[in-house]
């Protein structure tokens, strides 16, 4: 049997991240990990902080950070409309932990300007980030 | 010797105004350059979501968002997107003169139009013109982000939320190619639909929602108003510094021209002195 696979575009604002055919692709939405293999029903989501890991159609993984954004199946194509996209390689690990520990400062720290729920966004988008690079060096 | 030196002057003060004009068409050109890689980089977002809402918009959904409705329209609302600076030909001229003539058109069925407008240019146009300017936005650079745009969007769609608008349109420069910029009506408001040839089956289907509808409807919707206008005010960009290199181009080219003129004005004037001298000269000499 040919490996079926299903059209994927990962967009930002700023630009393209990735476009072509994937075998299946795993995201983070609002209520959960999703994996999406070609064929899926319609379906639309939000996202949450967090990576876009994809198989590419002729092999081999790719992982992608994603700051948040909407995600649309169709059964032929899928479509990330993300709000920041990073490929995971481009990521700064000492970044993304300096923003944590910032961010964890803010929760803790009540006088800070920071307001709490942009504190925890931040350390959302931090954590996720760090998520991404470690399971990049495994 | 008759206007020799008010010629020289005039020469002098040309060649000061093409050295200003040929400086700005090398700015405008190397501006134009990055405009146009911003604006590529920009275009595959606005057209991915521009593909989800036509799905959205041709789907069954069991949620009807409000801005995918057709109402009868009593007013419309426009966002134009203007420059900042003159200097760039009749890029502005044109475009005003498009959406005034759609304006008109709307005008003459009993609506009545509002504005919004982007940049310094239409914001001046529109008190004159009149119609409400409901929100307006200046000072946008070369390099916007897409928070520029949110407030002026925001004041819109919270018209449109209101009732206060039933249409919304934006208004910008189309950048097609270095000599051509197209001025650019576009619906966003209620949703355009998607074109036919899309490979996607209209009828019957609906999505799955993750948690549900209306939150997720809501920021698409949102997101894809913001990528349009977004989308706009980058290409209006591009097409200003390709207007402005134009136009520079073509001010220098005639300072070139005028000058070559007046120097052969100052040159027949400087040999009829001449000749009248020596013809004075040997006129005293034969009296002599």
């Amino acid at each position: 049997m040919a490996a079926k696979t299903v059209q994927l575009d990962v967009v930002s604002a700023e630009e393209k991240i990735f476009s072509g055919a994937v075998e299946t692709v795993q995201v983070t939405g609002s209520e959960g990990e999703l994996g999406i293999y070609p064929g899926h029903a319609p379906l639309l989501t939000q996202l949450k902080p967090g990576m876009v890991r994809l198989v590419k159609a002729e092999g081999g993984e790719d992982i992608i950070y994603v700051a948040g954004g909407v995600l649309e199946v169709q059964p032929n194509n899928v479509t990330v409309l993300a709000d920041v996209a990073v490929r995971g390689d481009e990521l700064d690990e000492q970044q993304a932990v300096a923003a944590q520990q910032r961010a964890e400062q803010a929760i803790s720290d009540s006088s800070s300007d920071l307001s709490y729920a942009e504190a925890a966004a931040e350390l959302a988008r931090a954590m996720a980030q760090l998520q991404v690079i470690r399971k990049l060096r495994k | 010797m008759a206007g020799g030196k008010e010629i020289k002057t005039k020469i002098g003060s040309i060649n000061n105004t093409q050295k200003i004009t040929s400086a700005m068409e090398m700015v405008a050109a190397s501006k134009m350059k990055k405009a146009q890689e911003r604006m590529a980089a920009t275009r595959p977002y606005a057209d991915s979501i521009r593909n989800v809402i036509g799905h959205v918009a041709r789907g069954n959904l069991e949620y009807r968002h409000p801005y995918m409705d057709e109402r009868e329209v009593k007013r419309v609302g426009y966002i134009v997107v203007s420059t900042d600076r003159g200097l760039c030909g009749g890029l502005n001229t044109n475009e005003f003169k498009a959406v005034v003539l759609h304006a008109k058109k709307l005008r003459d069925e009993g609506k009545e139009v509002d504005f919004a407008a982007i940049g310094n240019k239409a914001t001046g146009f529109f008190k004159r013109f009149g119609g409400r300017l409901l929100a307006q936005t200046s000072g946008i650079g070369d390099k916007p982000g897409i928070n520029d745009v949110l407030g002026t969007v925001q004041v819109m769609l919270d018209a449109f939320d209101e009732g206060k608008i039933d249409r919304l349109f934006v208004v910008y420069n189309k950048f097609v190619n270095t000599m051509k910029q197209e001025p650019t009506i576009s619906q966003l408001l209620p949703l355009p639909k998607a074109d036919e040839s899309d490979e996607v089956q209209t009828g019957s289907w609906d999505y799955l929602y993750e948690p549900n509808p209306q939150p997720i409807l809501d920021t698409l919707i949102r997101r894809f108003v913001e990528a349009q206008v977004y989308q706009g005010v980058v290409d209006n960009i591009a097409s200003e510094q390709a207007a402005r290199m134009v136009a520079m181009k073509s001010a220098t080219d005639n300072a070139e021209d005028l000058i070559d003129q007046l120097q052969l004005v100052y040159n027949k004037a400087r040999q009829a002195a001449i000749t009248q001298e020596i013809s004075e000269i040997v006129s005293g000499a034969e009296a002599v």
